[in-house]
Parts: C-alpha cells; structure tokens; sequence
C-alpha cells in the first residue's frame, strides 16, 4: 500500500493531514478551560477575598476598573469565557442541526451575537469613563 | 421468581410503528436475560427476533438496551435487574425486526479506520518482536468484541449517524499504538476528518457502556493526543 512518510512532529502532522480546525478548537478548549480556571478563581478572590463583598460600591468598582491591568485581565476573561462557550454552542449546533442551510444560519447567528457582546464588553471596560459617571451620580444624589 | 419482561417489538411487515409487548414469566434470579428471552421465543412466541451466538459474552451478538442500559443479554443476571425488565433494540441504527438492528452502518465505520495489521517491510524470519511494554499500550483496546454497545450509547452518534463512533476509534487505536504497524498515518487522517475523532465530546457513555470494561474515552483521548503530538 502506497503512503506518505509518517509525520513525527506537530508541523509535520499540520502538513501531511487534510487539517480541520477542529484540532485546534480542541486544543484552545483545553488551554482556556484551564486559563479560565485561574482568572476565574482570581475574579472571585479580587472581588470577594481580598475586599469584602458586603462593601462593594460604584467607588471600589470605578477604582478597581481605571487601573489598566484590571482591563487587561477582565478583557482577557471575557474573551477566553466567550469563545470557550461559544464554541461549546458551536459543538452542539455541529451535532444537532442536521440540515447544512440552517446549521450555517445558526452558526452566523451565533457568531453575530457573541461578536457583539465580545465588542461591546471591551467598549465598556475600555472607553467607559467611571470617574464622571461618578461624578454625574453623586449630583443626584441629595 | 415472577418476573415482568417488555420488549418493544417491531415487524415492518406488519407494524406500522413499533410497539411494547408484555410477557410474565417464571425465571431464576441465576438466569441471564438471554435465558429469558431464549425462554420467550422458545415455549411462548416463536416470532421474537433477536440476535445470539456464543452465549458467553465474546462474539458481541446479543447487545441490547436492558433496562436503559446497553449490555449483552449473555451477561447480565435476572437478580441485578429485579422483576421488571425492559428490553428495547440498541439505539440509532435501523431496526430490522424487534431487537435486531441493521449493523451495516457500524461496520462501515469500522472499516474506514483500516482495522488491520500494516507493516511492508519483509516479514523477519521469526516473528516481528514486541516488548510486553510495548504491548501494554494498547492491551486494553484489543479487548473489543465489536458489539456496538458503546457506539449506540454514544448520544452524537444518535443524532449524527454519519460520526464514526467509540468502536470504530478502539479499533484505530489498537493499531495506531501497535509499535509494528506502520498505519497509523492514514488511520489518523482518516480519523482527523470532520465526522471522526473530533465529534466525541466525552460523554463516558461508551466507557459506561462497554462489557469488556475497556476504557473507550480514555483510548479516543489517547489518539487525539496522537493526533496533536505524534502524528504516527
């Protein structure tokens, strides 16, 4: 039986298969199941352990979110949350709509919707001014 | 004892749909469910169709869903069911006649991994030598007796008929982890391919399902590693 030379490394593996991406889906779930694990974990124990939960108020919030890394690490966790779920979803959408109009119909909405949320959750941490959303409160305030 | 068996039985010819049969018998909590139904279709309804051979839970002819749980009927005792069993075909192949299913699919399955040994290097004059180490590898996927029962367990494969299935990747990794076989590479690409490997989202269904104890979710993780690090 003729064959190709068997590929011993990844690189060569890439090459010599017919690739899909589910490979690499595969692989990004594993290594964002496990990121989320620690930025889950370090979420909670920023908003509940380090600072008590009972005291949380738009101050704390609005302090915590102008510091840059704060953004940067909450970018990070909706970006990985989001396309860990969604492509979970995707995974269920694959196996369940049998039809291939309404599976890419599902798909594009799919990925319409979490395009939009991923968006407007980065607008909000990044272009969201807090100290005069502050400011404009505490006006109302009597 | 007095026991209580439902059958969903189904003659095309004459069924428009399938239906639940009830038969009350006398049996022994000793007795196999195959004891039942062989009972059955002896001295009660000759009609009953269900497929057996060996009786002992190696040729993999008599898988069936008891009482929601894919088994050999060959392997599982009355008593560790109670006095209501249900039987039904495994699920999501054709059904033929009562519990026999169309295996067909199945097996086209099985042979699109190339389950065979491949090796075109001369044969050495003794025997292609293997370390008991090296055999170990894959001791536990030789074990498959090609019943379907982790295949018809597995819920993509009931919604997706097209997905290769548990037994079908057992089956590749005997081969692909057998250090004389040189197959491996089509295996993998044949594996790699939008109905294969990737469907399996690691249900344990099959795991919980096999009667021959092999751990099929573990052995799929095992050839998606392969497919990720080694390639062969």
């Amino acid at each position: 039986m003729a064959r190709a030379a068997a590929p011993r490394t990844f690189s060569d593996a890439k090459a010599t298969y017919q690739t899909n991406s589910e490979l690499a889906w595969w692989v990004f779930m594993r290594v964002s199941g496990f990121l989320l694990v620690f930025l889950t974990f370090g979420h909670l124990w920023a908003n509940n352990m380090a600072f008590n939960a009972g005291e949380i108020d738009f101050d704390y919030v609005a302090s915590r979110l102008a510091q840059p890394s704060v953004k940067v690490y909450d970018s990070f966790l909706l970006l990985f949350a989001l396309l860990h779920g969604v492509n979970g979803l995707r995974y269920s959408i694959e196996d369940y709509i049998q039809r291939p109009q309404r599976r890419v119909a599902a798909k594009v909405a799919l990925f319409t919707v979490a395009g939009i949320v991923f968006v407007l959750g980065v607008m909000a941490l990044w272009t969201f001014s807090f100290t005069e959303m502050g400011d404009a409160v505490r006006a109302l305030e009597p | 004892m007095q026991i209580n068996v439902k059958i969903k039985r189904y003659n095309p010819e004459a069924d428009a749909r399938p239906y639940w049969a009830e038969y009350k018998l006398e049996a022994r909590g000793s007795d196999r469910v195959l004891d039942v139904i062989n009972h059955l279709k002896w001295e009660v309804d000759g009609t009953l169709a269900f497929r057996r051979s060996c009786a002992h839970g190696i040729c993999g002819s008599d898988a069936m869903l008891i009482n929601g749980v894919n088994r050999l009927a060959c392997k599982v005792l009355v008593k560790d069911l109670g006095e209501r069993i249900t039987i039904e075909p495994i699920r999501g192949l054709p059904v033929l006649k009562d519990l026999i299913v169309d295996m067909e699919p199945f097996f086209d399955s099985y042979k699109a991994v190339l389950p065979f040994f491949i090796n075109d290097d001369p044969p050495p004059p003794g025997e292609r030598y293997q370390s008991a180490e090296d055999r170990a590898v894959f001791d536990e996927t030789t074990k498959c007796i090609l019943c379907a029962a982790c295949t018809t367990s597995c819920p993509v494969f009931w919604t997706n008929g097209r997905y290769l299935g548990p037994a079908a990747i057992v089956n590749a990794h005997r081969f692909i982890f057998d250090s004389r076989d040189q197959g491996a590479a089509e295996r993998l690409g044949v594996l790699n391919q939008a109905n294969g490997l990737w469907r399996c989202r690691t249900a344990y269904n099959c795991t919980e399902a096999c009667p021959r104890d092999i751990p099929i979710t573990r052995a799929i993780e095992e050839v998606k590693r392969a497919l990720l690090w080694r390639g062969a």
